[in-house]
């Protein structure tokens, strides 16, 4: 990592601010098949609705305008609307052949946001967002068959260096890879990250943020924290965190466990509580702004941000209330 | 080094030796490859179930079998125990020759595992290629001492690959942690004149790598050495202890071992341990010999550790086969000794307390020194729960007849996250069980937080935390910040195997304002409890506070005791004596052997006490003979040392040598410069004192006491140690191990004289500087005399490198026949070197630790490497 980067150079003064939700933004504009279609799609044979990375393409508008309602809340850093945007999740809508241009169209979308809300003093930027994929490499879909996969570790490592080669043509000024709840998916990714770096001649931060899953203080396919942060220490990491699945209150212990032993940046972007009886989120940027507080305190995060359910406005609490503390300090190895 | 199954596994310098299951291994298990061969994977899992549950903290795994299609048998077989969460909480070490294998396992583990192996076999191109992408995989690696030319299979050998292949990888940014090397163990004891050094120079190996490649660990496949014993297990398991044993103290971290097989060092016997050292170390030439021959009568003693048929020991008082149980991991008859011992003892928390504390505070010293490791641990564990589980009952009819079915309060209990060890906990949770509180246990491994919310939640009056790995100190700190940070200022019990009292006032309190105490003994546990919760609480609560608060001050103030001042003002402060009063020099200089020096003439110089301190008899001689406690084993072993004395003598069993010198010397700073007799000069590099001292007290150095511009410096060397070994081997051959050890101390304690003798004579005729002194032996032993005798290895000269110039100068090899070994022991042991001073002022001093400039300014007086002086030093480094 080097360690004139502009992120790091602002993570030794402040805590970074990442964006909110894609999905409950999109959400609010009540999208309709069409919508997703677009002209473009019209006669697709499989539905198309639910595919948000589809919008890149379809309502560029859209999706341009929620990156630059993050911008104006405060946030430094967006991520590219392109969670599911790889061959393997693609495949389900027909669409693997795609991907490049899903990627790059994604980035390039953040792009043009963040350098219209960049000024000099203030610089924004853009991760390229990496999902996990619908598959998993530790864990057999099927309980009679305890040893069968339904994907491979170079499938994987291919799927995610197209995705990952195209958001760097598309000017992502960093790598994302989130939501990770199978390291072993995580791992392919990470892989995958430096053939594309290899493959295009460019080099940027890489950003890794898991997910537990429940209670137990684990991911799904079994780690504690500790075991996490260990499978994944062997790259240069700009930060390693967590998001999604549990509320802000509810993640503290686990971050903790990061603040104290990780040797990179820590990253924080929980959801607007649990999810409700309708599998919506109801945490206010007030209620959620007060829980993230306590990290604050605490002095347990580099980068701050919200996952399901958080809004522009979530952000804009963050913001205000990650002004008035210290980062984290930065580890050694930074 | 750190790695991770799905819970963490760190490997550091305070960790105690790994142990790597090695029966997941076709070449290794004949079981496991016909399972494997077979298809029967899920028999195969149940293997790698046991090697987890007896012990194992790393899981091989290998697949290389011609007939095999070792890549998928790899993934199927690893896929497979990523689904056990039992089996996958450890490490994997993917274990193959063949590049592709290793690369279908590391694409299978979601974890942080370990490569076994890669090396310089097929070259540095190669090599690199594969470190490069075991990296990208986020794999540590194990690499072989193998090149271009073959296996090393000598020191010199092992050493050059490590180091090339550790230099190689450290230029291309591969992190040192995750650098584990396999030096090569080979078998020992081939009767070929080539094998001779086989563990030797893996011991010596091992301990240079540590010295001299930083973060690098080293890992060795144990069974390999036992291999020419194939067929008697019994013996194979007796050499695999004791290697290891060695092996760790040389700096081996992990070892390819069957955890469900190891035999405690302690207990291998006695005749049977040393036949094996002196094959580990090559003492001689018939070392093999030996041991092979030793080796046929240990055929008939059982198969293996894993089911010994010797019940010799059912024979003993029910107490000492409990321990003998406990030490030995046996629970086929606990429950009926824990039967026995309750009928005796009347209580079932005498029985828990008595003899099962007894036996795991054994297995607790026998961990604690190396001598047991942690699969063996785990089997005393097994056997003390299966007791106390069959005494449980029991306490509850105990508790029921006493009938107050009121709960007295709540208490939770946890061991804490990252430790697993609840033997501790459930005892104290079954006698406050036994005193009417009601016990909350959430069991090992529990995170913070979760011990929080269900004491809020349960609404308990107390909590207790457990644990018993050094780690679990740090997790209760981080419970107890947590629990004043977020309001829970319930009582809160600390205890465990490695807490204590200093601990719990050092560490926790500072963070704790709500009641808090150390309790470390099952039954302290109810008393304390009750008065935590009793109506005088406050009192007893600020009482606590009181104390731990000065326990806290009292470190605080050692501490400060410990801190350096610079080696340039401690130089300042040097102690300056009056050198008009130095001694005249000798009457003449030179060097003077003693050849066959009578050994009766030593008998009146021998200072008893140490030889009772060699038999675990404590006092002072002559009182020690006639002590309430211990003089009756005393008298014993006195009587029989005369006795074996007289045989000595008459016999002359021992032959004893001498040699001492006089030279012109003269200090410079912390060093003496020597003349020798053929003019030659030669330096003695001195360490001095830097701990830090109330003004006025001079920092001492040997170097001190002799004149900058001239004095006299004394150096002697003697043994009584020839002819003592063929003796204690002719004792051990007809199993008496009481009179070779006897003889052993004897010869100790007369070496001892031998120099006290000498000292004497020299103060008195030799140099002549006190002609008139006229000291009894009791004078002698405490030191009321002009002059000192210090010697290399001892507090003043802590420093073991400075035998070799006393050695050199007085050519001792030649007058004494003593030698050095590599780590500068002398041989025969039963032997004394060191440096006369004879100043009247010189006294004994000790040096027990030097700061980082003292050992960069030593390193380089001494002309070596910084970290070859850290190797030598490192006792006074800590």
């Amino acid at each position: 990592m080097d360690p004139n980067h502009p992120l790091l150079e602002i993570a030794r003064r402040r805590v970074l601010i990442l964006d909110g939700a894609m999905g409950s933004m999109l959400q609010t504009y009540r999208l309709d098949e069409d919508g997703y279609r677009g002209e473009r799609f019209a006669d697709w044979p499989q539905s198309l609705r639910g595919n948000n990375d589809l919008l890149n393409l379809t309502q560029p508008e859209i999706v341009e305008s929620i990156h630059a309602s993050y911008f104006e809340a405060g946030a430094d850093l967006v991520e590219t609307n392109t969670f599911n945007a790889q061959s393997i999740s693609m495949a389900d809508y027909g669409m693997a052949h795609l991907v490049k241009e899903i990627n790059r169209a994604g980035a390039e979308l953040a792009r043009k946001a963040a350098n219209a809300a960049s000024t000099p003093d203030r610089p924004r930027f853009v991760a390229g967002a990496i999902g996990p994929t619908n598959r998993t490499l530790s864990l057999s879909p099927d309980v009679n068959r305890p040893g069968y996969r339904a994907t491979t570790f170079e499938e994987l490592v291919s799927a995610y260096k197209e995705q990952a080669e195209a958001l760097l043509e598309g000017g992502v000024d960093a790598l994302l890879v989130e939501t990770v709840f199978d390291t072993l998916n995580a791992k392919a990714a990470l892989y995958a990250v430096e053939e594309a770096f290899a493959a295009t001649g460019q080099t940027v931060p890489i950003l890794v943020s898991g997910t537990i899953t429940d209670a137990s203080g684990r991911t799904l396919s079994g780690q504690t924290t500790e075991a996490f942060l260990i499978s994944l220490s062997h790259l240069p990491l700009l930060s390693i965190g967590l998001n999604c699945a549990l509320g802000a209150k509810d993640l503290r212990p686990y971050l903790q466990t990061l603040a104290a032993e990780a040797p990179f940046l820590v990253s924080a972007y929980p959801n607007a509580g649990l999810p409700n009886a309708l599998g919506g989120y109801d945490e206010t940027p007030e209620q959620m702004a007060d829980a993230v507080e306590e990290y604050l305190q605490l002095g347990l995060v580099n980068i701050l941000g919200g996952c399901c359910g958080t809004t522009p406005e979530h952000i804009r609490a963050f913001a205000a209330k990650a002004a008035r503390y210290e980062p984290r300090p930065l580890p050694a190895a930074l | 080094m750190k790695l991770s199954g799905l819970e963490p596994l760190i490997i550091g310098p305070l960790s105690n030796f790994v142990n790597v299951g090695e029966r997941t291994n076709v070449t290794g298990s004949r079981k496991f490859l016909r399972l494997i061969q077979a298809g029967l994977f899920d028999e195969a899992v149940e293997i790698a179930r046991d090697q987890v549950q007896g012990g194992a903290q790393i899981l091989d795994v290998n697949m290389d079998e011609g007939l095999l299609d070792g890549t998928e048998a790899m993934t199927t077989f690893l896929n497979l125990i990523a689904s056990e969460p039992d089996i996958a909480r450890i490490p994997i070490m993917v274990d193959s020759s063949r590049w592709e294998i290793i690369e279908a396992g590391l694409r299978c583990l979601q974890g942080k595992g370990i490569v076994n192996s890669i090396s310089l076999k097929a070259g540095e191109e190669e090599f690199l290629r594969q470190a490069r992408l075991c990296r990208r995989y986020g794999a540590a690696v194990i690499i072989m001492a193998f090149d271009e030319n073959g296996q090393a299979d000598t020191r010199a050998r092992r050493i050059e690959i490590c180091e090339r292949a550790y230099r190689l990888l450290v230029a291309t940014g591969f992190p040192s942690e995750d650098i584990v090397f396999d030096p090569n163990i080979f078998p020992v004891a081939t009767g070929m004149e080539e094998h001779r050094r086989n563990a030797l120079d893996f011991f010596e190996a091992t301990a240079w790598i540590k010295a001299n490649l930083p973060g690098a660990l080293v890992s060795g496949g144990v069974s390999n050495v036992s291999f020419s014993f194939r067929g008697n297990d019994a013996v194979r398991e007796a050499i695999h202890a004791c290697f290891l044993y060695h092996a760790i103290r040389y700096g081996l971290d992990l070892g390819i071992v069957n955890p469900g097989q190891l035999v405690v060092y302690e207990q291998v016997d006695v005749a049977l341990r040393t036949a094996i050292e002196d094959v580990l170390f090559d003492r001689d030439a018939d070392a093999s010999e030996r041991l092979l021959a030793l080796a046929e009568s240990f055929k008939h003693q059982g198969k293996s550790a894993g089911d010994r048929t010797d019940e010799a020991w059912r024979s003993l008082p029910v107490e000492a086969r409990m321990e003998h149980a406990l030490v030995n991991g046996m629970d086929a008859h606990i429950e009926a000794d824990a039967a026995e011992a309750l009928v005796a003892l009347n209580s079932p928390l005498a029985v828990i307390e008595g003899p099962l504390m007894r036996g795991m505070n054994t297995v607790g010293d026998l961990f604690g020194s190396g001598k047991m490791f942690l699969p063996q641990v785990v089997k005393s564990a097994r056997v003390m729960k299966k007791a106390v589980a069959w005494l449980e009952p029991h306490f509850e009819a105990a508790g029921a007849a006493g009938g107050a079915p009121r709960k007295q309060g709540k208490i939770l209990l946890a061991t804490v996250k990252g430790d697993v060890h609840d033997i501790g906990k459930n005892i104290v949770g079954v006698v406050l069980q036994c005193n009417n509180y009601e016990i909350i246990d959430l069991g090992v491994m529990v995170p913070a937080q979760k011990i929080l919310d269900e004491a809020v939640a349960q609404g308990v009056d107390a909590i207790g935390l457990s644990g018993l790995i050094t780690p679990s100190l740090d997790e209760m700190v981080f419970v107890a910040r947590e629990m004043e940070r977020q309001n829970i200022r319930l009582p809160l019990l600390i205890g465990g195997a490695t807490t204590s009292r200093v601990h719990t006032a050092v560490k926790i309190q500072p963070s704790f304002t709500g009641p808090l105490v150390h309790v470390n003994d099952a039954s302290r546990a109810v008393p304390v409890v009750q008065k935590l919760l009793g109506k005088d609480r406050v009192a007893f609560h600020s009482e606590l506070r009181a104390e731990y608060d000065r326990l806290r001050t009292q470190y605080e103030e050692r501490q400060r005791e410990k801190r350096f001042v610079s080696l340039a003002a401690a130089r300042e402060q040097r102690f300056r004596p009056d050198f008009t009063a130095k001694p005249a020099p000798p009457k003449q200089w030179g060097v003077f052997p003693l050849r066959d020096y009578p050994v009766e003439d030593l008998i009146p110089y021998i200072d008893w006490t140490p030889f009772f301190q060699a038999w675990d008899l404590h006092g002072k001689f002559p009182a020690i003979l006639s002590d309430s406690l211990v003089g009756e084993q005393a008298q014993s072993v006195y009587h029989d040392a005369q006795e074996l004395l007289r045989q000595v003598v008459s016999e002359s069993w021992l032959t004893a040598h001498g040699v001492y010198g006089f030279f012109p010397a003269k200090s410079v700073d912390d060093d003496i410069e020597v003349t020798a007799h053929d003019g030659t000069l030669h330096r003695f590099i001195g360490l001095r004192q830097q701990g830090e001292k109330a003004a006025g007290q001079p920092y001492w150095c040997l170097s001190d006491f002799l004149d900058p511009s001239g004095d006299t410096l004394g150096l002697f060397a003697v043994t009584v140690g020839h002819g003592v070994a063929e003796r204690v081997r002719q004792f051990q051959a007809q199993h008496d191990d009481y009179r070779a050890l006897m003889l052993q101390a004897l010869a100790d304690r007369l070496a001892e004289a031998f120099a006290e003798r000498l000292h004497h004579r020299v103060r008195t005729e030799f140099w002549g500087y006190a002609p008139q002194e006229n000291a009894s032996n009791a004078d002698l032993i405490a030191e009321r005399y002009q002059g000192i005798r210090p010697a290399p290895g001892y507090p003043a000269c802590p420093d073991h490198l400075e035998k070799d110039l006393i050695f050199r100068l007085l050519d001792a090899e030649v007058h004494t026949g003593l030698q050095l070994t590599d780590s500068k022991a002398m041989t025969p042991t039963a032997a004394v070197s060191g440096y006369y001073f004879a100043h009247p002022d010189a006294r004994y001093f000790g040096i027990p630790r030097i700061a980082e400039d003292q050992l960069q300014s030593y390193a380089q007086r001494r002309g070596i490497s910084t970290a070859e002086a850290r190797r030598w030093l490192q006792p006074l480094l800590d």
